[in-house]
């Protein structure tokens, strides 16, 4: 009895951390579940990523409410993407079933690593969110350029998008890392719309977070029927969450991305060194 | 010009009426979910014995109706892996309404494979 509720308050403890976190930068809880889940409470990987894609679901439902409300979304940005996310999403839901969990662990440190890397990099550059973009004729042919209005700025900014295919080839990667891990692949997804598609990063964001819930929904179906989801650990985590985002997505329109970043860095490089020893059988 | 603002006015209206129907969706699942977890604290465990849990439409169908709490997670679980789909299908309506045939084509084309995926999903275990 008592076991119950304590196991279902910590799970509804780290689902609201994460909802916080996930919301404020932009990415699904799925990358701070899964490794809190199987580092810290020794879960099988595979039902860590069965309650992590419920995880990624309720973070991207909960706060594209708040961003749709703030008009920071691009639609058409987002769908158009997702055409290429959900077929990589339902390739990599396939794939899970097949390959051993040490590659799995090791797949996703790698993936929080070079996320690090990629986080860190944009750190050292300056004027990150100016934006000096000529649109290319493909973006344009498909209405892909937008406008938003930035609260830190005060003002109205109007974007133009390049490199369309670039950014459509790196959306398949990144459905194939939801659907193989149980993420929603928003660190992927921003960097193919703010670094390769040179969206500016808020509108960037909050279209990842929509593309995130949709992505994740197709390998949830596989997941939800395949036994992976289980009830007493995926529940609490997404109502956590749900809390947890729409705190996150609050916070998140007062801050500045470099902020947003520096807080970042440290902590997933820190959990993606754990996850590749995890792989490799080392635990320190 | 001034047709340009009533247009503009009418997406505007779209998206909030989408947001509304999102929350809506949201909060229906939550709701479930959240019932769900109060029976496994008043019931002590998930109502199915050795931590197994219901699979497939029918268990879980009869699980709610005998008030079985993994059943009644499942069921808000269930619901809330369809809200982004629900996001897809009244984003093909707003498209519709924008008269934009290229973003309801395309917006159509993801559903499809939303589509596509379940039904692997349901014949893969």
């Amino acid at each position: 009895m008592t076991n119950v509720i304590y196991s279902l308050l910590l799970m509804l403890g780290v689902g609201l951390l994460a909802g916080v976190f996930g919301a404020i930068l932009g990415i699904g809880g799925g990358m701070i579940i899964t490794p809190v889940l199987t580092l810290g409470l020794g879960l099988d990987i595979k039902y860590a990523i069965g309650a992590s894609i419920i995880a990624v679901i309720a973070t991207s439902s909960g706060s594209t409410i708040a961003y749709l409300k703030d008009e920071m979304l691009n639609l058409r940005v987002a769908m158009f993407l997702e055409i290429a996310t959900t077929v990589g999403a339902v390739i990599g839901a396939i794939l899970t079933g097949l390959v051993h969990p040490t590659f799995l662990y090791f797949l996703f440190g790698a993936l929080l690593v070079f996320t690090t890397y990629n986080m860190i990099r944009k750190l050292m550059m300056k004027n990150e969110d100016a934006q000096n973009v000529e649109a290319d004729r493909l973006a344009t042919k498909l209405n892909l350029n937008g406008t938003y209005y930035d609260k830190a700025l005060k003002k109205q900014v109007d974007y133009q998008v390049q490199n369309v295919p670039g950014g459509f080839t790196m959306m398949f990667g990144a459905g194939l890392a939801s659907g193989l891990l149980g993420i929603g692949s928003g660190a992927f997804k921003v960097l193919a719309m703010d670094t390769i598609m040179h969206m500016p990063l808020k509108p960037s964001s909050a279209t990842s977070n929509l593309m995130m819930g949709v992505t994740a929904a197709a390998s949830a179906m596989v997941y939800f029927f395949n036994g992976s989801i289980k009830a007493g650990i995926a529940a609490p985590l997404a109502i956590g969450i749900l809390m947890g985002a729409l705190i996150g997505t609050r916070i998140m329109q007062h801050l500045k991305p470099r902020l947003i970043r520096m807080i970042f860095v440290p902590v997933m490089l820190y959990l993606g060194i754990q996850m590749i020893m995890k792989g490799f059988g080392v635990t320190i | 010009m001034i047709q340009k603002n009533s247009k503009a006015k009418e997406m505007h209206q779209v998206e909030l009426m989408i947001g509304q129907i999102l929350r809506i969706g949201v909060i229906v699942s939550a709701v479930v979910i959240v019932l769900g977890i109060l029976l496994m604290v008043i019931q002590g465990n998930g109502g199915y014995p050795n931590g197994v849990q219901p699979e497939g439409f029918v268990a879980i169908a009869k699980g709610v109706v005998a008030l079985k709490p993994y059943a009644v997670i499942m069921l808000g679980l269930f619901l809330l892996i369809l809200t982004p789909t629900l996001r897809v299908v009244v984003s093909i309506y707003a498209f519709a309404v924008e008269k934009d045939r290229l973003y309801v084509w395309i917006t159509t084309v993801v559903l499809i494979i939303l589509v596509i995926a379940s039904i692997i999903g349901y014949f893969e275990h």
